[in-house]
């Protein structure tokens, strides 16, 4: 056989090289390396010959040029006046708030649906399925223009709030309105600093830290935030605290203290005495002008992407937790009705813990498809990074080899650390073999 | 004591069943009103239902087939007196080719027709194993060849001649073989083609096509479109990348550190970043990083990076196929003397591709779905078509038929393909228990 | 060289000498058209040279599966010569074509055979496919006149659809040959992005629309109103400047395509819609009940529309540049589509016998034949003609002429003379 080879000492031949066990593998490795090098190497030398020719430079100078158009959905504070650096800040932020909401609302969905298609009611376990089907062997992006659609055409327009007899009106008592240039829902806010520098009330927020001044990077860091969840972590490790009390005391005694209301009440009362202290009040939408103003305004850009990428995504999710509740074995569930447990608890307790491990591996690739599929956000007109970076900013300053690679490098970072976050946490739950 | 007796010495004549647990109510009870929390899934769901067809079926119950534009639907709309309005399937009947082959030449349209049956015959003997004589992959094989010609047209001998390099490289391996052994033989067996296919071709057809003058007409790329254009991205892309993906998952299963590292790296490259993003290297870089002068059309490019893009995908299912195999396969190939590449060809692959094709069937529904993505960067699949389509002055406003139109299309393939990647995994299942 | 054909629409060729270039002597079969398809070998790049006996020599290369079109009538004796490039091979199949993006355009078009135009991929009575896969509308006519000029057949311009985003690319890249896509003509990018503009077809302007029941009557009340705009163009910076200068605010709600804006629009999503006045105009004219809505008078930014080439061929931007002129100059001299034939056995009027190739030598002088003027009008009709056949007030776009008319008429449309 030609791979069997004497490897008896004696001179070295060039032959050796390929006819040798010894070598080989070196010789290959290093031949494909050097493949591999000609490769990037033929790459950048076209790249270099072609932009030549095109007379373009290569640079990211233009990332600190004024990007002179405006973006709607802002979660830092930005104008047109703002360099495209920060344009590309904002479209990051809105790509990792819809990849957040969804992959949180996909596995909502996705665990409701997967635990009703195995449900004993045949009308909802059809229902189920008729869904994910339907979701799952349809275009993603069809999806996205649909909902958006739908959006558009059955909600009201805000013009319709208006006038004596408004053929639409607010709900949840005048909090929260439905149109269809999206959804306004109160704002919680804190209580000012008015003009003269005087509080109103000795109940007033703490106000914000701004860091890096006037750079591209620039942020407000809102210190009311902070406070509220510094007071949340010491509640639950205070929580902690009372916890393994307890269960000292039954490791003891055999008896367990009834706790609950300790538990949560010192994470409860802090927050709630912190927010009145704040001046925790909610602005409410109202109709002024040409929109309604005031209030939280999730766009329906925003709303159609997430429904369209959740409801998509979850689709898969169920399959997913109806697959890994298939792949425990029917004992599990009959030795836990042996035990005398109801049929909820066999679920939380029994099933789907051990369920958690087939589910979570399969379930990180949805959530990085979700988060890639999000960069169809273009379709619908959500500002994300597609939107800013590789869509207004490519187009306005023809520097389409800079913007794409970016743009690229950007979403393989992401999906890096999510791949990498997930993993660390599967490795936590993984059985723990001998 | 015999007179206190409680035994019974003859049978109770046997009783039917209670109503309540047979036939139409028991089925009810036992399947839909099974305790209060059922009862109420079941009366919201039927709720539900009742809301959601009440809405759509007055709206596609609209005789508008012969409209000719959206005012004339309307019109017609109107006439019935129809409160909330209805589906104008006029915008169907005129564009539904369009839809469905794009710019591709009336005339020539029987050729995408041909492609897809072909398609299918030759796919049966791969994917229905037992029902079809294996003969038939000698039909898949020559497929791979007939398709592009006969989707792009041209000269017959050009794919023939083609093909013949495959047989010259088989040929020339079969008999070096023996004279300078393996290594020299397989180089050989590889530049053989290579240069047939460079040097020789060309003039070989050129005297061939005017003797025995076979052809098509040459179809441009450009006047691909529609649902065609999808079906054709997706198969090309996955039929490629099936050999590009089997060497990645090779690559990254191989003990070989910077080849297992290089393609870890591709994989890993591709898997992170979104298609999207590389529809647009497709669009607007690829020709920069191809050699000045260069220049592919769009949909080739397009083709380029799908093909890219599918190729990690298959190469991650192919590697879940190859770690499926008993560990016991691979030491019984080595115990067998069978060098790596033998091992692979005759023991490994076969075994572990057939363990592969779900998932392989499901990569291609992913890729499929996403070759609308296309519409972003301007080609016009079925969903840029319905902008061209929106900006005629007859269909100004049209929506909701177009979309409809086109998810039926993709539900009904989709759905198709993955009920039998669903049978064929149920199958596959009962093979290896 | 055996030259049968099989079904008999090129009738004989025969081998006359040369390796590797092979002149054939065809007769073409039919009176007007050809197909020259059905025979070759993909791979063979078919370039022809027609040399006309009698009439004026013209050179025209096709490639397979494009028609020949005859200038005159009846059987005419040609001479191919076919040139061959082998290395490329198998490739070829898939449509893959070699030419330095930066020789000369004009030998790639006519060694192709066909004018790729890059094109808007749906905007209504600018450019659009019908429901035979035909484009149609005001830019497209722009480059089947250019096609007509530079290969003598209006069908053969191919157009390639392209999104804001793509289309720079596109042009730059050499996958078309000219772009006319509703583009603005601006300083960078005519010197950054290095593209020549060869002429302006329509001059246009942003303006806004609203609908009637807002009672908005100038875009200066629309602070807080929530704007439909379509994203990756210059409206959008126009758009933010102008509510900065204003010190107005305003919620931008991006669109991709003109169909999806109008939808928003027409439901409510967006207060006002805000595009170039033509695409304002040709929306508006598609609605259900057109009068419910309102242009606001204010026009907020200059939108010369046009076509335009890569930087760095001339020769080849000239001919796009006097082919446009030629239309509008057309308009200017009354030559119409229907009265051409009749002009072209000679006028009085010394400017319209050079545009159409009686006397001087412009066409030379272009690297085009005599004629080419006169093809490029026969294409569609002079400027007016194709204004009103696609956007004019016939149409159901129903737009007026305005800045767009002739300079004698008080517009801007004004062709440099023919000299």
């Amino acid at each position: 056989m030609a791979s069997v080879t004497d490897s008896q000492g004696g001179s070295f031949r060039l032959s050796m090289l390929l006819y040798d066990s010894r070598y080989r593998s070196a010789t290959i490795q290093i031949v494909a390396l050097i493949g591999f090098l000609l490769l990037i190497g033929w790459l950048v030398n076209n790249t270099v010959q072609n932009l030549a020719e095109l007379g373009k430079t290569v640079g990211f100078g233009f990332l600190g040029d004024r990007a002179g158009y405006d973006i709607n959905q802002r979660l830092l504070e930005y104008s047109s006046a703002d360099s495209h650096l920060r344009a590309a800040l904002l479209g990051l932020l809105n790509t990792l708030l819809i990849a957040v909401m969804g992959c949180i609302a996909a596995t909502i969905v996705g665990v409701v649906v997967g635990i009703l298609r195995l449900s004993n009611n045949w009308l909802v376990a059809r229902i189920m399925t008729v869904y994910v089907e339907m979701f799952r062997n349809v275009p993603v992006l069809l999806w996205i223009v649909l909902s958006m659609a739908i959006l558009i055409e059955t909600l009201p327009a805000p013009s319709a709030f208006r006038g004596d007899t408004p053929s639409a009106s607010m709900l949840f008592g005048d909090n929260v309105a439905l149109t269809n240039r999206g959804i306004y829902v109160p704002e919680p806010l804190f209580g000012k600093v008015d003009e003269e520098g005087v509080h109103t009330s000795w109940r007033h927020g703490i106000g914000d830290l701004h860091f890096f001044g006037d750079a591209s990077l620039r942020f407000d860091l809102s210190l009311d935030l902070v406070a509220i969840l510094a007071t949340l972590i010491a509640g639950l490790m205070v929580s902690g605290l009372i916890k393994r009390r307890a269960d000292r005391v039954q490791a003891a005694t055999g008896l367990r203290p009834v706790t609950w209301y300790w538990r949560t009440g010192v994470i409860v009362v802090p927050v709630i005495v912190l927010l009145w202290v704040l001046g925790l009040h909610f602005g409410k939408p109202e109709l002024r002008g040409f929109n309604f103003q005031g209030g939280t305004h999730l766009r329906n850009s925003f709303i159609a992407l997430w429904l369209a990428l959740s409801l998509y995504t979850a689709a898969f999710v169920a399959e997913i937790v109806r697959g890994g509740i298939l792949a425990i074995s029917s004992g599990q569930t009959e030795a836990a009705a042996a035990l005398g447990l109801r049929p909820r608890r066999i679920m939380s307790l029994v099933v789907l813990p051990q369920a958690l491990r087939v589910i979570i591996p399969p379930l990180i690739s949805q959530y990085l498809n979700l988060t890639k599929n999000s960069s169809l956000a273009i379709a619908v007109g959500y500002m994300d990074l597609t939107g800013t970076l590789m869509g207004i900013t490519l187009n306005q300053t023809g520097r389409e080899l800079e913007t794409v690679l970016l743009t690229m490098l950007i979403y393989l970072l992401i999906s890096l650390a999510i791949s990498g976050a997930m993993n660390v946490y599967n490795n936590s739950v993984k059985l723990k073999e001998r | 004591m015999s007179d206190l007796s409680y035994v019974r010495t003859e049978l109770l004549p046997e009783q039917d069943p209670p109503l309540s647990e047979v036939g139409v109510i028991g089925w009810l009870r036992a399947n839909l009103f099974s305790g209060w929390f059922n009862s109420i899934l079941t009366f919201v769901s039927l709720v539900l239902i009742y809301l959601l067809l009440a809405a759509i079926l007055p709206w596609l119950w609209s005789p508008t087939w012969n409209a000719g534009s959206l005012a004339e639907c309307r019109e017609i709309i109107a006439e019935l007196g129809k409160e909330h309005g209805g589906a104008c399937y006029g915008v169907i009947r005129e564009r539904w080719p369009q839809l469905l082959f794009g710019f591709y030449p009336d005339a020539e349209r029987w050729r995408p027709i041909v492609t897809l049956i072909g398609l299918f015959v030759a796919l049966a003997p791969v994917l229905f194993t037992d029902l079809f004589p294996r003969k038939m992959l000698w039909f898949s094989g020559a497929f791979l060849f007939a398709a592009p010609w006969l989707m792009w047209g041209g000269s017959i001998w050009t794919p023939v001649l083609v093909a013949a390099g495959l047989v010259i490289g088989a040929g020339a391996y079969r008999l070096l073989v023996p004279r300078v052994g393996n290594l020299a033989a397989v180089i050989a067996a590889v530049v053989a083609p290579l240069l047939w296919w460079f040097l020789f071709v060309g003039p070989v057809s050129s005297v061939l096509a005017p003797v025995i003058p076979l052809g098509l007409e040459v179809v441009e790329s450009r006047l691909f479109g529609g649902f065609m254009l999808s079906v054709w991205i997706g198969v090309v892309s996955i039929a490629i990348s099936l050999v590009l993906g089997v060497l990645l998952a090779l690559g990254r299963q191989s003990d070989l550190l910077i080849v297992k590292y290089l393609s870890v790296g591709f994989i890993e490259f591709i898997r992170g970043v979104p298609l999207i993003t590389l529809l647009f290297v497709a669009s607007t870089l690829l020709n920069i990083f191809l050699p000045p002068g260069t220049n592919f059309d769009i949909i080739l490019r397009v083709m380029i990076m799908a093909t890219l893009f599918a190729s990690a995908y298959i190469a991650e299912v192919i590697r879940g196929g190859l770690a499926a195999l008993p560990r016991g396969q691979y030491e019984a190939a080595d115990a067998l003397g069978l060098d790596y590449w033998k091992a692979q060809r005759l023991i490994i692959l076969p075994q572990a591709l057939k363990i592969s094709i779900p998932g392989i069937v499901s990569t291609f529904i992913g890729l499929f779905k996403d070759t609308t993505l296309v519409s972003i960067i301007g080609l016009l699949d079925p969903i840029g078509l319905t902008g061209s389509i929106r900006a005629d002055a007859n269909w100004n406003g049209i929506v909701w038929e177009l979309y409809g139109f086109i998810a039926l299309l993709f539900f009904l393939s989709c759905f198709a393909m993955s009920r039998y990647s669903m049978w064929l995994e149920r199958k596959l299942r009962t093979d290896h228990k | 060289m055996q030259c049968t054909f099989s079904d008999g629409l090129i009738k004989k060729i025969e081998r006359l000498d040369g390796f590797g270039t092979e002149i054939c002597r065809i007769s073409l079969g039919l009176k007007n058209q050809c197909e020259t398809g059905f025979f070759l070998t993909p791979r063979v790049e078919f370039a022809q040279t027609i040399r006309m006996e009698g009439g004026p020599r013209s050179s025209y290369r096709y490639r397979q599966g494009s028609r020949i079109i005859t200038p005159e009538t009846g059987d005419i004796q040609e001479e191919v010569i076919m040139k061959k490039s082998v290395i490329l091979g198998a490739l070829t199949v898939a449509g893959v074509m070699a030419g330095a993006a930066q020789a000369a355009t004009l030998d790639d078009v006519k060694a192709r055979g066909s004018l790729k135009c890059g094109s808007n991929s749906g905007l209504t009575g600018f450019a659009a496919p019908n429901a035979n896969g035909e484009w149609e509308g005001f830019d497209v006519a722009v480059c089947r006149a250019v096609a007509a000029a530079v290969l003598g057949d209006p069908q053969a311009a191919e157009f390639v659809p392209t999104t804001p985003k793509t289309r720079f690319t596109a042009l730059a890249s050499g996958e078309v040959d000219m772009l006319v896509r509703n583009t603005t003509w601006t300083l960078t990018r005519d010197v950054d992005l290095k593209f020549t503009f060869t002429g302006v077809n329509y001059y246009d302007g942003q303006g806004f629309m609203v609908p009637k029941a807002l009672g908005v009557s100038s875009a200066k009340e629309l602070d807080g109103a929530t704007v439909c705009i379509q994203t990756g163009t210059t409206t959008e910076l126009n758009l933010a400047d102008y509510f900065r200068t204003n010190n107005m605010n305003y919620e931008p709600v991006p669109i991709e395509t003109n169909a999806e804006a109008q939808q928003q629009y027409l439901a409510g999503a967006c207060d006002v819609y805000t595009t170039d006045a033509s695409g304002l105009a040709a929306t508006r004219a598609s609605f259900e009940a057109p009068s419910d809505h309102v242009i606001l008078p204010e026009i907020i930014s200059k939108e010369p529309l046009g076509p335009l080439v890569r930087h760095g061929d001339d020769e080849w931007g000239d001919i796009v540049r006097w082919t446009l002129n030629a239309l509008v100059a057309a308009e200017e001299f009354g030559i119409t589509s229907t009265n051409i034939e009749e002009l072209a056995k000679g006028t009085d009027n010394p400017e319209i016998n050079r545009i159409l190739g009686t006397e001087g030598n412009m066409g030379e002088l272009l690297g085009l034949d005599a004629e080419w003027a006169k093809r490029a009008i026969m294409a569609g009709g002079n400027y007016g003609e194709i204004f009103e056949k696609n956007i004019g007030e016939s149409t159901p776009i129903g737009l007026a002429r305005g800045l767009n008319a002739q300079w004698k008429d008080g517009g801007l449309q004004y062709a440099p003379p023919f000299r």
